[in-house]
């Protein structure tokens, strides 16, 4: 028996070098017991290199981790029984069935034969596997392999569950099936980390969200909190002639008080919007410029802005990092 | 351990219920000898699922004994022995030895491929012993080594080959040969681990038995053989073992050569699964 830990995972300064490329750079994370906390990055930000630290798939460089109080290199054995872990790529075993994956899980996790069965059929009627159980996962779609890789991870009742990429290629209702899900494991007590690299899934289901840029937390804090960086509303302005674009944000600047950000073709410019009625004053200076406008919108603000605001901004950062990241947050709010 | 991770018998559902605080838990760091016995027995009854699901895979085992050995006795029959019954109860030793010791090649290139699998991230995020997958992929496999045995002797008999020894004789040589099978799968074992791909393990696999199973007497009489070959085939340890066989077959009798093979066997072994269970453990 272990000292009672209010924190489910507890990350400090871990880092993961592969040869040159620190994936991972000095990643601080607290989770507390029972809640949902997303951690919302781009593709190559270093989630899952994170998720497989904290999981005990690979050995950090640096830094330490504690899941419910254990860490994770001295007693990985300890941790490994109160962790779930779903990957981005389902981690179950193709050549198997559905049934035959979830008894051997079942029977390495220390079921008897008989119980291991009536699991791996709970299960399978749980997640609306039933009728495919005994079909080779070859014809399994996408979201039945998720699903299932989900069940697997819930045979041994985890208090703490890591979902790589939950709903990464599944179509909207299955996504949203997905999200029912989580938020029932959370009813029954779970405390769930899930990485995602779609902004309003993060919104929907984490209380906290980590944004995690090229290996570091570039920001921490609940959905509102993380809003509340980039205003009340924000503008969004198409322009006819690219080329402009750095005027366009400098007259916007000068109007309403704030820097706005340019999206990767250039033509976008987001700005963000405290005042709805300074819009027209915008609008007027830019005709004044002769700088034309193809299409103009008022967003509330989304999680979207706040990826743009704090890691999309051209600073020290050569141009072409600033617009990888801006595109990956464009894909996640599309999708 | 795995016991106390087993779901306590809830509610039926899973997702829905309340699970058990991590502090209320009784947990422990260690993982005892009888629970990696018993993951390793779960891990090998994966591997025979995996075959009953894909047979395909045991083509190999099925179809070589079955060619090699009507191709082999029909071809060289006559040249060596004068006739293919007085060249059956050398071939059969022979061909014998270098079906199964080939076949031991695959546990060396499934294992390189298994590991590659999404399904090993989750063993490895599982409270088992890190060993089981290794050991249950090499318990499984003798599976694989008693088909070949079979299928050969079974052809053998067809072509009509009675060993002197009788079944007793029949079983044994059965037994050492998958005993020493089971040894040298650890050398590929070990390949299988440290190499980059399946395909690589293959070749390296390939280039070291190829030599071994042919530069030997399993096929020809070494006195028939240039005299600097003779040199490598007598200290080559498919001879030993290709002649132990033979001994055993056909004499009935257990000589002391035919535990000579068994020390080589253990000798591999105690160099190999320690290497292979080191270079695993790096990479789990």
């Amino acid at each position: 028996m272990n000292t009672h830990s209010e924190w489910a995972v507890e990350a400090n300064g871990l880092v993961k070098t592969f040869g040159s490329n620190r994936a991972v750079d000095g990643v601080d994370l607290r989770v507390a017991t029972g809640t949902v906390y997303g951690v919302l990055g781009p593709n190559g930000a270093g989630k899952t290199t994170t998720i497989s630290m904290l999981a005990t798939l690979l050995r950090p460089d640096a830094g330490s981790a504690r899941i419910f109080g254990h860490d994770v290199q001295r007693e990985a054995q300890v941790v490994r029984q109160l962790i779930g872990v779903t990957g981005q790529y389902a981690s179950v075993d193709e050549g198997l069935s559905a049934t035959e994956n979830l008894v051997l899980f079942s029977r390495l996790l220390g079921l008897g034969r008989r119980e291991a069965r009536i699991k791996a059929q709970d299960l399978l009627e749980e997640f609306g596997l039933t009728e495919a159980a005994s079909r080779p996962l070859k014809n399994f779609s996408g979201g039945m392999r998720r699903r299932l890789d989900l069940a697997a991870s819930l045979i041994s009742q985890p208090p703490l569950i890591f979902l790589d990429e939950p709903t990464t290629g599944l179509d909207p209702r299955t996504r949203a099936q997905m999200w029912e899900t989580i938020r029932r494991l959370v009813a029954g007590g779970s405390t769930v980390l899930l990485t995602t690299q779609y902004l309003d899934e993060a919104d929907q289901l984490a209380d906290r969200i980590a944004v995690i840029d090229r290996g570091r937390v570039v920001a921490e804090g609940t959905g509102d909190e993380l809003k509340a960086q980039v205003g009340s509303s924000s503008l969004e302005l198409r322009l006819g002639d690219p080329l402009l674009a750095d005027r366009a944000l400098n007259i916007a600047e000068r109007v309403l008080g704030v820097a706005g950000t340019r999206s990767a073709e250039a033509a976008r410019i987001t700005v963000p919007l405290s005042d709805p009625e300074r819009v027209t004053d915008l609008l007027i200076e830019l005709r004044g410029d002769d700088i034309r406008l193809e299409e103009f919108s008022v967003h509330k603000p989304s999680l979207d802005d706040v990826f743009l605001s704090i890691t999309g901004k051209p600073t020290e950062d050569t141009a072409e990092d600033a617009a990888d990241s801006t595109t990956s947050t464009r894909e996640g709010a599309h999708a | 351990m795995s016991t106390t991770t087993a779901p306590q018998k809830r509610a039926r559902t899973s997702a829905g219920t309340t699970i058990v605080p991590a502090h209320e838990r009784a947990l422990k760091n260690r993982v005892s000898l009888t629970e990696t016995v018993r993951h390793s027995l779960t891990m090998a009854y994966r591997g025979l699922l995996k075959i009953r699901r894909t047979p395909e895979q045991l083509f190999d085992v099925t179809l070589q004994p079955i060619i090699f050995t009507v191709m082999f006795t029909y071809i060289f029959g006559g040249a060596i022995s004068g006739d293919v019954a007085s060249y059956l109860p050398v071939i059969i030793p022979g061909i014998l030895v270098q079906t199964v010791i080939t076949t031991s090649i695959v546990t060396g290139t499934q294992l390189r491929e298994d590991m590659d699998k999404g399904v090993f991230d989750r063993f490895r995020s599982l409270p088992i012993a890190r060993i089981a997958p290794l050991s249950g992929a090499l318990l499984a496999d003798t599976i694989r080594y008693a088909i070949a045995t079979t299928l050969t002797f079974v052809m053998g008999f067809i072509m009509g080959y009675r060993p002197h020894g009788g079944i007793w004789a029949v079983i044994g040589a059965a037994l050492l040969v998958i005993v020493c099978a089971w040894a040298i799968s650890w050398i590929f074992a070990f390949f299988g681990v440290i190499a980059r791909s399946a395909s690589s393990v293959q070749g390296i696999s390939m280039i070291i038995l190829f030599p071994l199973t042919f530069l030997s007497n399993a096929f020809v009489p070494v006195d028939t053989m240039p005299s600097w070959l003779q040199w490598f085939v007598n200290i080559n340890p498919v001879s030993h073992l290709v002649t132990s066989v033979r001994d055993v077959l056909n004499t009935g009798a257990f000589t002391s050569e035919a535990f000579l093979p068994l020390i080589g066997a253990a000798v591999i072994v105690a160099i190999f699964a320690p290497l292979t269970v080191r270079a695993y453990m790096r990479r789990a």
